[in-house]
């Protein structure tokens, strides 16, 4: 079932020197439950659309249309943690805001938190969490209000290697477990074709559509024993190949 | 716990004793010196004095029971535009945070209010406000309340923008963001805010006293010099000396308890 259609989706930054088309005729259309990645070079504006999406920008053309209502979460590349806050009120900052905190959301959030081993650190503040942990956090803040389509703009990029694997594991599974949508923004190829199902590459600005690759892994299961699949490097390659050409 | 720990907290304990005993050494033998010197007529007790003529102008003082009053007026005065300072200041600075276009336009002034030595406005604050306590406030709040808008807009401004974005991801008014972020996340600054406006309410409230009063420490000190009294002078000079520190150190313990 088709929940978000993209069309023809345009941007154009002004600046006083002169005005930037950052992105140009983007159009996909995001499938139930698919988790897609969006890849291409720096400062290409992969992020601009996600933020267009979440309605923290306008846009300058096109047309967006959300079928059933779907709500949208947003999780940055920061965790931005309220340091004043314990990790179960950051939690509830989304609810929060939008007026919607009761015993029933409290308890979901208080379950999310038990179910992805974050129980013992509720009381908390984020000072004592490690980096992937807090990252978890915030996923978690973002899942808090039940969105249908989760947009992540490079969620992993502030962490070490080994966290980042560990964490982009655990981000994945808890989406696929949540039955969630996802847009992923990253640099990162391997990650890109570690987790998603489609991986959208995108051209120098003014970004348009360069490549749609479908990953089709022998044995798809979590992204780290992806990485190991047979087909794995082939699309890795492919894809190195589409971004270095530019 | 360990005995390598006991020993570690005992040489903490140590460094901190040492500390305070050298500071109090320091102020011993600058009083001492200060009476030796007056002893031996090396130093001119009349345009000096020394610390026993200060001791005897703080009995005297206190015979005619003026010490407090004069102390207090100076405390009280400092208390009125410290709060007034601080609650106007946040509130200016929240307001200009809100509205970026008045900032905008507010800015310059802002600046060169900052500069302006504000004792050039005390012959006008005396023509205006009269000549009491009224006009020692106003002197006191012209520069404590600049200071305190610059400081905590500066902060509201600096508040991370991811955490805005956060916020404005989920849809958050301004008024939200606000009581939400900005004004918990500032809690820092607003203390440290607090704790320069002690000190220069105390700066605003002598300088008044020196144009306008009749009691107060300032009072103490230019009426000392005008009839070159300079143990009065002294006197008025130590007694500063504690009520600043004392302040300083109730925001100080102010602060720790707020920030826990």
């Amino acid at each position: 079932m088709k929940i978000l259609d993209i069309n023809n989706l345009r941007k154009i930054y002004h600046t006083k020197k002169d005005e930037i088309l950052a992105v140009d005729d983007f159009s996909y259309f995001l499938e139930e439950g698919e988790f897609i990645s969006i890849v291409g070079p720096s400062g290409c504006g992969k992020s601009t659309i996600l933020s267009i999406l979440c309605g923290l920008m306008d846009y300058s053309g096109g047309n967006i249309k959300i079928h059933n209502n779907y709500k949208f979460g947003y999780m940055l590349q920061e965790d931005s943690l309220f340091e004043f806050r314990n990790i179960l009120d950051n939690c509830l900052i989304g609810l929060e805001i939008h007026k919607n905190i009761n015993e029933e959301s409290k308890k979901y959030v208080e379950n999310l938190l038990k179910t992805y081993g974050l129980d013992s650190f509720k009381d908390k503040y984020p000072d004592n969490l490690s980096g992937g942990m807090r990252q978890r956090v915030a996923l978690i803040r973002t899942l808090a209000t039940k969105p249908d389509i989760l947009l992540l703009d490079e969620p992993f990029s502030a962490l070490d290697y080994q966290t980042r694997l560990k964490v982009s594991d655990d981000v994945y599974n808890i989406i696929k477990k949540e039955k969630k949508s996802a847009i992923m923004v990253t640099h990162d190829i391997a990650e890109a074709v570690s987790m998603s199902d489609k991986v959208i590459v995108l051209t120098n600005r003014p970004s348009k559509i360069k490549n749609i690759y479908e990953i089709k892994l022998d044995n798809k299961k979590s992204p780290i024993s992806n990485r190991k699949d047979p087909k794995f490097n082939y699309y890795y390659d492919l894809i190195w190949k589409d971004i270095d050409h530019d | 716990m360990t005995n390598e720990h006991k020993l570690y907290l005992k040489k903490i304990k140590k460094n901190n004793f040492l500390v305070r005993l050298f500071q109090i050494i320091i102020i011993i033998i600058l009083i001492v010196l200060w009476q030796i010197l007056a002893d031996l007529h090396i130093i001119n007790t009349f345009i000096a004095s020394s610390p026993k003529q200060v001791i005897n102008t703080l009995i005297k003082l206190n015979n005619t029971n003026n010490l407090y009053i004069h102390i207090w007026t100076t405390i009280y005065e400092t208390i009125i535009s410290f709060t007034l300072g601080t609650l106007i200041g946040c509130f200016i600075a929240s307001l200009l945070w809100w509205n970026k276009f008045i900032g905008k336009i507010i800015d310059p002034y802002l600046t060169m209010l900052n500069s302006l030595p504000k004792v050039a406005l005390g012959p006008i604050i005396i023509i205006w406000f009269g000549a009491g306590i009224k006009s020692i406030i106003i002197m006191s709040l012209l520069i404590s309340l600049i200071i305190t808008i610059i400081n905590v807009l500066d902060g509201f401004n600096k508040t991370d923008y991811n955490k805005i974005k956060l916020l404005k991801s989920f849809k958050a008014t301004k008024s939200q963001i606000f009581f939400k972020l900005i004004l918990p996340s500032n809690y820092k600054t607003i203390i440290s805010a607090l704790k320069i406006n002690v000190s220069m309410s105390l700066i605003g409230v002598i300088m008044g006293e020196f144009l306008v009063s009749k009691r107060g420490i300032g009072y103490l000190i230019i009426y000392g010099s005008q009839v070159f009294n300079l143990s009065l002078v002294m006197t008025g000079i130590v007694l500063l000396a504690i009520v600043s520190i004392i302040m300083y150190y109730s925001i100080s313990i102010l602060e720790k308890r707020l920030i826990k």
